[in-house]
């Protein structure tokens, strides 16, 4: 679905990307601990949190996330905006809870993220 | 270039990492790899400003067939080596983990991303950790895939 | 709908209290932050997390939620699975995402009964 379509489904509002309503978000991750994030391998998938630390960002130029959706009302502070303008990495804000996104996303078509280091390797702990 | 990590610093948390990443590429290193390399160094710069009494310092150097990254803090090291690598073990104190961090991942994404990983440790001391990794990568991921 | 149903329709494991499936499920709840979920949480609610540790069925338990989910094949430890079954907190288990687990109870719940 595209970026539009997202923020629309979420009552959502694209504080960053104005210019990339059409960009594809087909997988998306949903998450509150970055550490988990960081185990996601290559591919375009949008990201789904309710944590709005610095690091977010930092986390989604490494893995080269293709937006952020911020969930639960959560505003991102400025600094952390004009980072996302910087990167071209759109952000979108909801009110709605992290368990009606999932679902209103997933109903207009995005899908969890496919590989994932620790579950495709096998945690052999 | 070494770069400096403070105790407690969330604030500034990844940015070390993020600048890595960024340098590398500047320095012809592939994505793929420059990004292993990110998640290796962002996991450490993590664990110093979470769990490191004063500390530490992250050195990249880039070599002739690898990316080195080397981990070095001043404390309280690790107890059990085996146990902090195990997925989901974690130490982390309330502040870290109401902040998302802490989910017990990081050592364990450290060696998931890196051909060669070596970990030492005193408790009292410090821990350090070397991590290499092949800039070919072709395959887009680790090439030594046995569990150690 | 029952935690029966759920397990049923999105092809859960059932880890802990088997004989209490007959729970009726109000709704879900998505986060790793356990004081969010605390705060927040509702009777009735499965709860949706790759959080597997005992503070986990802690949070569970007081909050009234009907299950909790542990998405992306995470298994409770040792002292989670045993608290649970003690104090009856049912613990689901599935290989699938969060995300997709989230959106499929979702989709599930908002069918017309």
């Amino acid at each position: 679905m595209k970026l539009q379509d997202v923020a629309k489904a979420i009552d959502g509002d694209i504080l960053v990307g104005q210019d990339q309503l059409d960009l594809m978000v087909d997988r998306a991750f949903a998450a509150d601990l970055l550490s988990d994030v960081l185990a996601l391998t290559e591919e375009r998938t949008a990201l789904v949190t309710g944590m709005t630390n610095p690091q977010v960002m930092r986390v989604a130029e490494i893995l080269n996330i293709i937006a952020v959706i911020f969930v639960r009302g959560k505003t991102p502070p400025d600094s952390l905006l004009e980072y996302a303008r910087r990167l071209h990495i759109p952000v979108v804000t909801t009110r709605k809870t992290m368990f009606e996104t999932c679902g209103l996303m997933y109903a207009g078509g995005a899908r969890a993220c496919r590989s994932k280091a620790v579950s495709d390797m096998g945690v052999d702990a | 270039m070494t770069y400096e990590v403070r105790a407690g610093d969330i604030e500034h948390g990844g940015s070390v990492s993020a600048r890595i990443k960024t340098d590398l590429i500047e320095a012809g290193v592939s994505p793929s790899v420059a990004r292993r390399a990110g998640i290796v160094s962002f996991e450490a710069e993590m664990n110093l400003i979470v769990y490191s009494t004063a500390g530490g310092t992250i050195a990249v150097a880039v070599e002739s067939e690898f990316i080195v990254i080397r981990v070095e803090d001043r404390g309280p090291g690790i107890e059990d080596i085996k146990l902090a690598m195990t997925p989901g073990y974690s130490t982390a104190p309330d502040w870290a983990t109401d902040l998302g961090f802490g989910a017990g991942m990081g050592l364990f994404n450290m060696k998931r991303n890196a051909d060669r990983f070596e970990i030492e440790s005193r408790v009292g001391e410090g821990t350090r950790i070397a991590c290499w990794i092949q800039k070919d990568d072709s395959a887009g991921r680790p090439l030594h895939k046995e569990a150690q | 709908m029952t935690v029966a149903d759920v397990v049923d329709r999105l092809g859960l494991a059932v880890l802990t209290n088997e004989s209490d499936l007959g729970r009726e499920v109000t709704g879900g709840v998505a986060s790793d932050l356990l004081s969010y979920v605390l705060g927040t949480g509702a009777p009735g609610q499965i709860w949706v997390t790759v959080q597997h540790h005992t503070n986990v069925v802690a949070v569970a338990q007081v909050a009234g939620l009907a299950a909790v989910l542990l998405a992306d094949g995470r298994m409770p430890d040792e002292a989670a699975r045993t608290r649970a079954a003690s104090e009856g907190v049912i613990l689901l288990q599935s290989d699938e995402r969060a995300f997709d687990l989230a959106g499929r109870l979702y989709r599930l719940l908002a069918e017309p009964r």
